[in-house]
């Protein structure tokens, strides 16, 4: 029998396969393709103190091997995350990881403390969505504001927390280890890459929002060296995402450090995605013949 | 309603006009259960491309278990679909969307605008009231043949070419045309002047929206419309093209 169970921060999940925040919603809808019991966890869709409308349209495009999203977070608020969306996912045995996102510190901890006595597994905070003008990003890409969004989170959070960190930065290690010094429980690594699409043909942008996050498999080399730096340069559990398409993805990112995966893009792709990626893993552990899924994390060079 | 995401087989494909292709493609579960103004999602051989395409359907043919789309090649992806022939396969997702309500008894308007044209043939086919059909192109015709069976033709161009020059609404006021109910698919400028005359006609419309999508069964918010009252979805004024659409009241959608 192969070991797929792998722990975050004393919670134990039964395989590492996640969804990605924001490409999944809480779980409704691709729940007509997959089961989700058969997941390792759900990551929700980030919710707000308050409902948010998001960005205008277009709000996303498509790109080489990759698409851009500017959706700008649009969620309808923890209110109706907790009386909707938290009695839907507690029907499935999976884990509950809940996305935060906010406009100011307040707005995080407001968000935290409504969830603390809820059944959720773990927090994640978003401090990295590139297409929030005010706060998100503004907290991810200044180590102090990092290590204190972290501390503050900390303090009141009663589930563990899980720092979600971005890419567009200068050294992710740095980073990570202020996340570390705030007191994380765990890493996710990476949220998108900004960039930019323009249409030739209308000489116009193609998102609304001018810039967006780039995901999809045209990131994964930048997200698995990312994965594998800090990893080798903090102690906490990584959960590594970046343009995973299947299992074979999946397991470059354990390789280079990930306790956990999540799957995001490929979901749009193919709404097996996250069933198919957790299969893949099991006939990698077949065919090497690993008994234990965690023997291979960081378990290159 | 469920969703079938499978591979289907090409049975045919031509191009009818400049860009406008039809393709019949078998896929029984589909064929079987939509709907008209219900739309399926195409994904490219090309791993590259790694976003299905909405695209409306056009007829069904639940006997055969065969779906016919006419689209438009726009970009590389329906440039992609554009070059398949009979026997091909091709990867689905559907039927998504809500589709047009065919209870309606009343004279109906049934326009459309350019590539949103298609979804009116199989809604045309399953109206069962009086219909003025009133068709849009810049210049060239394409279906105006095929939706002829079901009701009174009208056309307008924007070049003049053919029928009434200028819009569908110039030629509905010319040929002094006249209805209880409308149901509209096209562009946004169409739909927002299709809005304004049900509102000066004091007329239900139902409308057909398209947006930029990723999953398109209403999981990443890409497709959003703006809404008048606060959607009970989302709790704010967004609502989802893809899934509590493409069809909507005009009056309850701002444009």
């Amino acid at each position: 029998m192969k070991n797929m169970k792998i722990n975050l921060a004393g919670v134990e999940l039964k395989n590492p396969v996640m969804t990605a925040s924001g490409t999944f919603g809480s779980g409704e809808e691709y729940g007509e393709f997959v089961n989700l019991s058969q997941l390792g966890a759900v990551v929700t869709k980030g919710v707000a103190n308050t409902a948010w409308e998001g960005n205008p349209v277009p709000r996303i495009a498509e790109t080489y091997g990759g698409m851009i999203n500017a959706i700008g977070l649009q969620n309808p608020g923890i209110d109706v995350f907790i009386k909707r969306d938290l009695p839907f996912l507690k029907q499935f045995d999976t884990k509950i990881i809940v996305n935060v996102c906010g406009k100011s510190t307040e707005d995080y901890l407001e968000v935290v403390e409504r969830l603390s006595d809820q059944p959720v597994d773990l927090l994640e905070i978003n401090i990295s969505c590139p297409n929030v003008k005010e706060g998100g990003i503004a907290f991810g890409q200044d180590p102090v504001e990092v290590e204190k969004i972290t501390k503050a989170v900390k303090r009141k959070a009663k589930q563990p927390v899980i720092m979600k960190l971005s890419p567009n930065v200068t050294d992710i290690v740095t980073m990570a280890k202020a996340a570390e010094a705030g007191g994380a429980d765990v890493l996710s690594l990476i949220n998108t890459l900004t960039g930019m699409k323009i249409d030739i043909h209308k000489r116009s942008f193609a998102v609304a929002n001018k810039t967006g996050g780039l995901s999809g498999p045209a990131i994964r080399p930048v997200a698995v060296r990312m994965v594998y730096q800090v990893a080798n340069a903090v102690g906490l559990p990584i959960i590594g995402m970046g343009g995973i398409m299947n299992g074979e993805d999946a397991i470059e990112f354990m390789l280079a450090g990930a306790s956990a995966v999540s799957v995001g893009t490929a979901n749009f792709t193919n709404p097996y995605a996250t069933a198919e990626v957790i299969e893949g893993l099991e006939n990698y552990m077949k065919k090497y013949n690993i008994d234990n899924i965690n023997d291979l994390v960081g378990a290159v060079g | 309603m469920a969703k079938y995401n499978k591979i289907g087989k090409v049975i045919s494909q031509y191009q009818m006009a400049t860009d406008i292709y039809s393709m019949w493609i078998e896929m029984k579960e589909i064929a079987h259960e939509a709907r008209p103004g219900q739309f399926i999602s195409l994904y490219c051989k090309d791993a590259s491309r790694l976003l299905p395409r909405p695209i409306s359907i056009c007829e069904l043919n639940g006997r055969e278990g065969i779906i016919r789309i006419v689209y438009r090649v726009v970009g590389h992806g329906t440039e992609e679909f554009s070059g398949y022939q009979s026997g091909d396969t091709i990867k689905l997702l559907g039927p998504l969307g809500n589709g047009f309500p065919l209870e309606n008894k009343k004279k109906a308007f049934l326009i459309g605008g350019g590539i949103g044209i298609p979804p009116l043939l199989e809604l045309a086919k399953n109206l069962e009231c009086k219909k003025e059909i009133i068709l849009g192109y810049r210049s060239e015709l394409f279906l105006q043949d095929e939706l002829d069976q079901y009701g009174n033709i009208s056309i307008s161009t924007e070049d003049g070419s053919r029928g009434v020059k200028g819009t569908v609404i110039d030629a509905i006021r010319e040929n002094n045309l006249n209805a209880e109910v409308i149901y509209a698919c096209g562009p946004t400028p169409m739909l927002r002047a299709v809005k304004e005359y049900a509102r000066e006609h004091n007329m239900e419309a139902w409308i057909s929206m398209e947006e930029k999508m990723a999953c398109g069964i209403g999981a990443c918010l890409a497709c959003v419309c703006r809404s008048k009252d606060l959607d009970d979805h989302s709790h704010v004024h967004n609502k989802r093209i893809c899934k509590d659409g493409p069809v909507f009241l005009a009056e309850e959608i701002q444009l």
